[in-house]
This record gives C-alpha cells, structure tokens and sequence, in this order.
C-alpha cells in the first residue's frame, strides 16, 4: 500500500494541472466562439506562415 | 443616422472652422464597430467576410464570431457602419449594425465567467474525489478508507465553499426576504451534508457523501450556467437592438441652428426637421414643403405631401425638403410618448406570466426539508433515539431529493432551442417567450414592413425604351424619396448607367428637374409633370415631349407565403391586420389566402381586435413592425418583430427575426411546442428518480453509490432528452 503515498499525490498534481489548463483556456477566452474555431481551420489563408 | 453614429469630437462651433485644432486637442478614437450577419454559417462565409471587410479603405483589423453570427470591426474613426454594410451587401450579406453596449455586455460576461470558473473548479475536484471514492466502494476498508475520506474532505471543503457561493448567496437574499426558494434546499444540503460526511469521517464511519456534494453542486452548476447564458444573450439581445439614434432635434433660435437634446424642447420652439431625418415632436408645419413617410405610424405605404400648416406626429419621416415646424407637443404629452406609456401598461399585464419552471420550484422546494425532517424524525423513533443513524438517513433523503435534474431540465431544453432558432434567423429576447410561443393558436400579421418588405418595386420597367429608362435613373438618384430610390435601384440593378442630365434639383413634394439633350425633363407627380395619373402607385416622368409612368408594388417578403400555409397548416388562425387601405390589404389577404383580415385599423384598433381574441381565450402571436403595431406587440401573448422593425416595436417584442426572410417563423412556433413538452418530459423524468430513490433513502438502504448514481443517472439522461429537440 505503500505505492499510495505516490500514487494520490500524482492524481491530484494532474487534476491540478487540468484545473489550470482549463483556467488558463478561459482566461485566454478560448470558448468565445467554438463554431467559428471548428470551420476556421478549413480556412488556408496563413497556411504558409503564421498570422502576424 | 450617420450623424449620431459619428458623434463629433468637439462640440465648440469654434473648431469646426479649424479642423487642424480639433485634431490637436483630441486624438480620435478609433471606431470598433459591431455587425450582425443573419446569414454566416461555414467556413467560406468566414473568410469572404473577413477579406471585404479588411480591403475595405480605413478597416485595421475583423473578426467573424460564428457563434454569434456577429463580425467586430476595428477601424478608422472614419469609417462608418453603413458603408461597411453596403460592401458586405455587395457580396451578398444581410448585415445589421449592432450597439456595441461595450460596458453591459462585458459585465454579463464576467459573470458568465465566474460561473464557469466554478463549474470547473466542481466538476476537477468531483472527479478526483470521485478516484478516492471508487476505492472505497471497492471495498477500501479501516485506516485505508479513512484517509481516503480524509483527502476527500480536504478537497471538497474548499470547493464547497467557492463553488456554492451562488447558492449560499441567493438562498441567503430569498431568507432574508421572508421567502424559500429553490436554492434554500440546496444550500441547506450542501451544508449540512459536508458537516455530517465530515463527523463520519472523523468518527472513521462507513459512509461519506463527500463526491454526492460535489456532484450536486457541479450539475447544478451547470443548471446555473446554461440558464444564465441563455438570459444573458436575451438581455444583449435587447441591448444591441435598442435605439441606435440618439434622440436629438434641431432648434432654430432667430435663424441659429442648434443640435439639442428632444427631452429640452417646449411648446412654441421652432425645429428644424432635415429631408431624411426623423420628426422629434408632435408640430405644425410654418415653413416648407415635403413629403412624409408616416408608414411606421399608421402603415400608409405611399408618402402623404406636406405643407404649411400641415401637422406632424413625432416618428414620422420627413422624404425631400427641409422643414420648420412648430412644437405642439413634446416629451411626455407627444404621440410617441403616450404609444410609449400604452406599450408599458400593456406589458406589465403580461410580466406576470409565470413559468413551468417558477411552478415546479414552487411545488417542490418545500418537500425536501420536509421530507428528511420526517425522515429524521421517523427513525429517531424506530432506532430508539440513534441520533447518528437518523441523521445518516435523513441526509442521504435529502440528497436524493436534490432537484438536479430539475435544475438542469428548463436550461437545457431552452438553449437547445434557442440556439437551434438563431441558427435559423430567431434571436430570443425574453427567456418565458417559448413557453408562451407554445400556446399560441392564432396569428396576427402586420401588412407593411412585415409580410412585404416595406419598398415599393417597379414593375413595368420592361415596357419602357433604355433611353427614358437613362434619364429616369439619373433624376431618381438626385432623390431620397421612396419611389425614386426604388426606381434607381431596380434600374442599376439591370446595369443601366444614367444619361447625362445638368441642372438637377428637387422641387419639394412634387419631384425632380433636370435638362437633358437642351430638353427640360421631370420625373415626379403626375399633375406637375403633365401626365395622366394611373390606378396603382405609380411616379411619372417627361421628357419635354412626351410622358411615361413607371407603376410600383410592394415586394412581398420572402417567406410569406409558406409561412402562411405552414401555420394554417399546423391549425393556427391567420389574420392580417392593417392601417393601410381596403384595396391594397384584401388584395394581399387573397394573395396569400388569409381568411379574416382588417383594414383601415389605428393602432388602438389593432390592440383591441387582440384582446378581444384573447378574451375569446384564443392566444395570440403578433408579427409586426411599425410605430403602429407596438400596443399590439405588447398587447398579444407573444409577439415577433423583424430586424428592420422600428426600435421601438423591436423593444416590444419577444423574439427578433434576424434576417429578411419571414419562414423562420413558422419552424419558431413548432419549435416551442416540442420545447415545451421536453421540458414536462423532463420534469416526468426527474419525478421518477426520485419516486424510485427516495423510498431506498427512506428505508436506509441509501449508500453514497446509490446517491452517486442516481444523481447522474438522472441529470444526463435530462440533458440527453434536451439534445434530441430539432
């Protein structure tokens, strides 16, 4: 049982870890416009090189 | 419109004269513009969008938001919202400016944020609590077990404490108030659940309801948050819709012009109403001659010439020359305001509808405390005083009982609904408006502006040689009046190119001059041109020797006749009510094949043919968009305006038709009634979770698995049932 005093700790690091992500996306208004997002990347306008 | 769109950066006379003195003082703001395009939907849409608007002189930077079918604009000052909508026009999008209510809409998204934050603060420490708990449920037993619920109190404390705040916070305001609502309940469970789970542990007990709590709390959540996305695209829909035109007014004082606020005029002012501009008061005409579009007041399709003397109601349009009324009446006593206040007292009569949802809470919030208080009370008298185990039993029913699933099954249902109507061109202003929707069984069409489009379109250009055509489309373009934009535009849009006609002007109210080829030509009333006047609308032009009429219809909206069928179809009544005259409002019932239809109506007329079908028991769906159809809007169950509606109907109504066409309207009303039978549906659902559960909870069967599962059991399959609207 000792492979416990790992185990949890690392389960709630990575919980943290998706918290933070999820903190950050919202921060970064990422879930402005999911629709948008999902056709945009049909859009080959900076295929070449990255938006400026 | 422009003006008030453009506001100046000076207000001194001064600097006007030297513009380099008003670019020094204040650097000019850029301009961020905000569009609403009915019509976006793919990727292609995106990027046509986009690269018009970015060509476009002066446009730094646009952003398509397909969510939201809206395209934000940072631009020059210079560029204005008008021309932008016309080079999207050209590439065949409907665009509407939007107010950009910058200040509000932030506000509402910052908490729509908060509560985000919190459904992911509940739904990260739900699953690690729920990791621990599956242990347990294994069959983790002793010291094992009781760390396991020892971590598991660490965590669901806290998370708790922050992601409850929306329910302490509302249970807290409504106790407070003297009443219970539904949040009571919750928050007494949240509470009292993590306080006995935590003397369990401490007590190294079997049982701990730490996962149920924060699973409690995440579903209804999520509740909190679907309900209030779809109230806060409600409110920025009224707010994006409200008046773009600040209401201001010309006064004249001895001869000087100056730009005032309508609130400071009296009786007696002078005001001076510019061709185009909309007239701020009630007033007679001293000085002038024009002609005024009073189709959003009374539904008159053609224009009515003005003179001296003449009177003016305030909403009317002044078309083609400049004039001076007298103020009769302003502010609170004008025609606009007293429509105003027959607008607020019809809609206070409807505010008191009270929704499924407000029902449901109102009949179960009460039961739960009662029910784990008799719970308490109950196996305090079987146990013979076991106080520890009463007290398990009683928090175990009051978990169960926990409205999850009905907190998620209006929320879920509506903006499932709502968001299937704004893909079709419907936005949703008042959250009760599908429930009332629902109901309806018949439907009230406005004549102008709603089941037509409101402009006139020529329809015997093809009888007419190219080269009177020529020299009609350059006179109809020195006019703003409604006949002659109408001409000028079916005329390019054949490709024509105007003849060369000198010496344009206007003569006020009756038409436009010119000299073509040495010849006087005219193009405008049939008596100041020398033609003969036909039956139908029509404009004339001469051309020195002879004469030519162009004859007008209204274009009928598209989508007009299948939304009628549709809804005679679905069993609805359809009637048309009308100011305009018999003639043209029969001719259009018959076109359509409505069977009741009223002509000649005021505004009072057409609310009172609809309370009479409601006193009938009938309930109504009013489609309008005109000045003279908003006591109607106001008055009916449930009303509908389009986009291009006079502010203050849109204001007045319950849903906004985004686009041009009118079929939407008929998919809306079949939507509702689906709506609203998933939502009984879901109650019916939630009902009989807890019909099953709460027994097994009674008995004491109830472990924190049973809770587990039934608590998720029941909030996914209502949000399932939601998803399968279409």
């Amino acid at each position: 049982m000792e492979v416990l005093a790992f185990l949890i700790p690392i389960a709630l690091f990575l919980g943290g870890l998706g918290l933070a992500a999820f903190f950050w996306a919202l921060k970064h208004r990422q879930y402005e416009d999911p629709e948008g997002d999902s056709q945009r990347i049909l859009n080959d306008d900076w295929d070449d090189r990255p938006k400026p | 419109m422009d003006a008030a769109l453009n506001p100046r950066t000076s207000a001194c006379p001064a600097c006007a004269a030297v513009p380099a003195a008003m670019e020094a003082a204040e650097v000019p703001k850029d301009a961020r513009l905000l569009l609403s395009l009915p019509t976006v939907h793919c990727a292609a849409c995106i990027g046509t969008v986009e690269r018009a608007l970015a060509r476009h002189p002066g446009v730094r930077s646009a952003r398509v938001n397909l969510t939201l079918k809206r395209v934000s604009v940072d631009a020059e000052p210079e560029v204005t919202a008008a021309a932008l909508i016309e080079r999207l026009g050209r590439e065949g999008y409907e665009a509407h400016e939007l107010d950009a209510g910058v200040l509000s809409m932030t506000e509402t998204d910052r908490q729509g944020r908060d509560l985000l934050m919190r459904v992911g603060v509940a739904g990260f420490a739900m699953m690690n609590i729920m990791i621990l708990s599956v242990a347990v449920w294994a069959g983790a037993a002793d010291a094992t077990r009781d760390m396991f619920h020892l971590i598991s109190a660490l965590i669901a404390i806290p998370t708790v404490a922050f992601a409850g705040q929306p329910f302490f916070r509302s249970a807290l305001g409504a106790l407070r108030a003297g009443r219970l609502n539904m949040d009571g309940p919750i928050a007494l469970a949240l509470v009292l659940t993590v306080a006995i789970s935590l003397y369990e542990t401490l007590k190294s007990g079997h049982h701990a309801y730490f996962e149920a709590v924060l699973m409690l709390t995440f579903f209804l959540l999520i509740g909190r948050y679907l309900d209030h996305r779809a109230r806060a695209l409600a409110r920025s829909a009224a707010q994006e819709l409200a008046a773009l035109e600040v209401p201001r007014a010309i006064l004249l004082n001895d001869g000087a012009e100056t730009t005032v606020p309508v609130a400071q005029l009296a009786v007696g002012d002078l005001v001076l109403v510019r061709p185009g501009g909309r007239v701020p008061v009630d007033g007679i005409v001293t000085a002038g001659r024009s002609e005024v579009d009073r189709s959003l007041l009374t539904g008159e399709t053609l224009p009515v010439v003005t003179a001296e003397g003449a009177q003016l109601s305030a909403g009317e349009v002044n078309l083609t020359g400049p004039l001076t009324v007298r103020v009769t009446a302003a502010g609170r006593d004008s025609s606009l305001h007293r429509m105003a206040d027959l607008v607020a007292a019809a809609e206070s009569a409807r505010n008191r509808y009270t929704t499924l949802a407000d029902r449901a809470a109102r009949a179960y919030a009460p039961t739960i405390p009662l029910l784990s208080l008799g719970a308490f009370a109950a196996w305090m008298w079987i146990s013979g005083g076991d106080l520890r185990l009463s007290v398990n039993v009683a928090i175990a029913t009051l978990i169960i009982t926990c409205p999850c699933a009905l907190g998620l099954a209006v929320p879920a249902v509506v903006t499932a609904a709502s968001g299937r109507l704004f893909r079709k061109g419907l936005l949703i202003k008042d959250g009760t408006a599908l429930e009332r929707l629902a109901e309806v069984d018949t439907v009230v069409f406005d004549k102008t502006g709603t089941l037509t489009m409101g402009t006139p379109v020529p329809d015997n250009l093809d009888t007419q040689p190219e080269q009177a055509l020529r020299v009609a489309l350059a006179l109809a373009e020195a006019s703003s009046h409604p006949l002659a934009r109408a001409l000028a535009t079916a005329l390019r849009a054949r490709g024509l190119r105007p003849a060369q006609v000198a010496d344009l002007r206007e003569a006020p109210g009756y038409g436009v001059q010119g000299t073509w080829q040495g010849r006087e030509v005219k193009l405008g009333r049939a008596g100041w041109v020398g033609a003969t006047h036909c039956a139908t609308t029509g404009a004339y032009l001469s051309l020195g020797d002879e004469t030519r009429s162009f004859t007008f219809t209204d274009a009928l909206r598209p989508g007009a006749e299948e939304v009628v069928q549709a809804l005679r179809a679905q069993g609805k009544a359809v009637w048309l009510i009308s100011g305009d005259v018999t003639a043209a409002v029969e001719a259009m019932a018959q076109r359509l094949g409505i069977e009741h239809w009223q002509a000649n109506a005021l505004p009072q007329d057409k609310a009172a043919r609809i309370a009479a079908l409601q006193d009938q028991g009938h309930r109504v769906l009013m489609v309008g968009d005109g000045l003279n159809d908003t006591v109607a809007l106001s008055a009916a169950h449930v009303s509908i305006s389009p986009a291009s509606a006079l502010d203050a109907a849109r204001a007045a109504s319950d849903m906004v038709l985004l686009g041009r066409d009118i079929a939407p309207i008929a998919d809306a009303v079949r939507m509702a009634k689906v709506s609203v039978r998933r939502i009984r549906q879901n109650f019916w659902q939630s009902g009989l979770y807890n019909a099953v559960f709460v027994p097994v909870a009674l008995l004491g069967f109830c472990t924190p698995l049973w809770a587990a599962l039934a608590m998720s059991l029941s909030s996914i399959t209502v949000s399932l049932n939601a998803l399968r609207l279409r």
